[in-house]
């Protein structure tokens, strides 16, 4: 985290919306006078395969464009990646990981091969499904790790997310108070 | 001057092209470009854009009917990636030798095989001899500054050749950064209107285009071409320097990075420069002189001005995202080390193949090469080190 970088690597499948997520991130830091970078790895794009997508969030011009190896926090979208992907590699024990899931921490940590940093959990499904009627864990998660990673003051993140998706979904009022309900209660629930 | 955006590379490149508002825009998607027609198109069918927007059945039609459309007279652009600027190939002379400045954004990426999207700029490069000009971008915000100076170097009297502003796929193309766009009303004064001297739609000079020639005038025709490519270079400067005013930022046919008194330095071209900056600071941090040649113009090639800024370095890695089958090493590699020895420029020389198919470029990788080249100033050249590839996973290595 030195330079006021900060590194993070989300773990998704296809269609789940990781990448979107880590754009939203880059979105929300630039609107607070960061420098952002957020980009997707691509592979064979289908439904369902892993696939992974970066935030770089400083407060100097970023140069470097290749992908994180040593994140300070880690975002995993699918809880079933735990089995297949070494979601913390690399990532450091300073950081954290956060993890879409309706388990604990301690009941998740077994699954995370001796990761000795904070982990944390949110249920984004739970969450999402109240407050939108569908399954979209990434607005929940986009709020767990900015509260996780301290990236950006989290009242400042949800007045910054009120004004974007107000205008962003200035015809469909019942999905701006959805989306918004499942920032809050992520900010509230996140453990 | 301008404003503060956050945007990818081909949301940057899209905006430049709604700012110059072209007149016609035949496109056929192709990964990673595919953005650019959809931007496009998007912007049609909200009424900030009146380009007439072609869609074609392929590459080959799209140049073909860019040629057609330019040639009528309208200032056209189109985009396109890998496979279907190699579908193109056969036109892109056409465009050339017919002297049509169209604007032509490339994402760059891999030709098969393996089949792959990823970037590589063997695509472009592959058509080097085509007769277009080729502009590199590291940045989203290169990418864009390059498209707005597009139609002022094309369309110069003295050039009146077709353009490709390329920037690497989804490195740039795809990864949303920091931007600072200019103003509508400025960008629109410095490119200005197209007014073409001849062109097929004037009734008062009927004309042919692209006929046939016979053996003792097709000479002529092609070095009068290459006049346009020598022009290029001064013209270039000269967009450039107007374009500072406007934007307050610098071009030149390349950048040099702490190059003055490089002892170590890399010559690149695209996203990769990046993080060879950062390594660069961290070797000078340590004392040791690191140094980089971007290149920002392939074509024309200004060999003389690169040899030239390298002449006072000991060791120099030419860096290749292309492999060329020559068995010798990329492009880059082959026509610089020409214009060294030209230039009498006897830095050891090694030509370093990377990234090929978005093989990440890592800080490590780049780290390793100045330590080469460190190496081959105490040991000298061997011969396994002239054309060798970085960071392959086997022992083909060296």
């Amino acid at each position: 985290m030195g330079n006021g970088l900060v590194e993070i690597r989300w773990h998704g499948r296809g269609g789940q919306g990781a990448k979107t997520a880590a754009l939203l991130l880059a979105d929300v830091a630039f609107s607070v006078g960061k420098y952002v970078q957020g980009f997707p790895e691509y592979g064979p794009e289908r439904m369902g395969a892993p696939i992974t997508a970066y935030d770089r969030i400083s407060d100097r011009e970023i140069r470097v464009h290749s992908n994180i190896y040593y994140p300070d926090y880690v975002v995993v979208v699918d809880e079933t990646l735990l089995h297949s992907i070494d979601v913390t590699g690399g990532l450091k024990k300073e950081g954290a990981i956060l993890i879409n899931t309706p388990k604990t921490p301690d009941e998740i940590r077994p699954l995370l091969r001796g990761y000795e940093g904070k982990v944390y959990t949110l249920d984004a499904r739970r969450i999402s499904e109240e407050a939108l009627g569908k399954y979209f864990p990434n607005m929940p998660l986009l709020a767990g790790i900015v509260k996780v990673s301290g990236v950006m003051d989290t009242w400042v993140f949800y007045s910054e997310m009120e004004k974007s998706l107000k205008h962003k979904f200035a015809k469909k009022p019942e999905v701006f108070d959805g989306n918004m309900r499942a920032i809050r209660t992520a900010l509230e629930e996140v453990r | 001057m301008g404003y503060k955006e956050r945007m990818s590379g081909n949301e940057a490149v899209a905006f430049a092209m709604k700012q110059v508002n072209p007149d016609v825009m035949p496109a056929f998607p192709i990964t990673p470009s595919t953005e650019l027609p959809q931007f496009v198109s998007n912007y049609i069918a909200n009424g900030q854009m009146d380009t007439e927007f072609i869609p074609v059945e392929s590459e080959h039609s799209s140049m073909s009917a860019a040629i057609g459309a330019e040639a009528a007279g309208a200032r056209t652009m189109t985009a396109t990636s890998s496979c279907g600027l190699a579908f193109m190939w056969e036109v892109l002379y056409v465009a050339a030798s017919n002297r049509l400045p169209i604007a032509m954004a490339v994402v760059n990426r891999a030709l098969s095989g393996p089949i792959n999207i990823n970037a590589e700029h063997s695509d472009s490069m592959g058509a080097r001899d085509s007769g277009w000009i080729q502009i590199y971008a590291e940045t989203n915000q290169e990418a864009y500054d390059n498209f707005l100076q597009a139609y002022r170097i094309a369309e110069h009297p003295d050039v009146m050749l077709p353009i490709m502003i390329c920037q690497d796929g989804f490195i740039t193309s795809h990864a949303v950064q920091n931007i600072e766009l200019i103003e509508d009303e400025p960008v629109k004064a410095f490119v200005g209107e197209y007014k073409p001297e001849h062109y097929l739609l004037n009734p008062d000079e009927r004309m042919s285009i692209g006929p046939y020639a016979n053996s003792p005038y097709c000479m002529e025709a092609k070095r009068a071409q290459a006049q346009g490519m020598i022009n290029a270079k001064q013209v270039i400067l000269d967009v450039a320097e107007e374009f500072s005013k406007i934007s307050g930022r610098k071009y030149g046919l390349y950048e040099g990075y702490r190059l003055e008194d490089a002892d170590y330095a890399l010559v690149a071209i695209g996203s990769a420069c990046g993080v060879i900056k950062d390594v660069i600071d961290e070797l000078r941090d340590k004392g040791i002189k690191a140094g980089l040649l971007k290149v920002r113009v392939f074509r024309p090639f200004p060999g003389d001005e690169f040899a030239q800024a390298l002449k006072n370095c000991k060791c120099v890695a030419i860096m290749d995202r292309a492999e060329s089958y020559s068995s010798q090493g990329g492009p880059l590699g082959s026509e610089l080390m020409a214009a060294m020895y030209r230039n009498g420029v006897t830095a050891k020389t090694i030509d370093m193949i990377y990234g090929l198919n978005g093989r990440d470029v890592t800080f490590d990788m780049i780290q390793g090469v100045y330590e080469d080249l460190m190496r081959i100033e105490k040991e000298g050249l061997k011969p396994s080190d002239h054309y060798r590839y970085l960071g392959l996973r086997d022992a083909q290595k060296r």
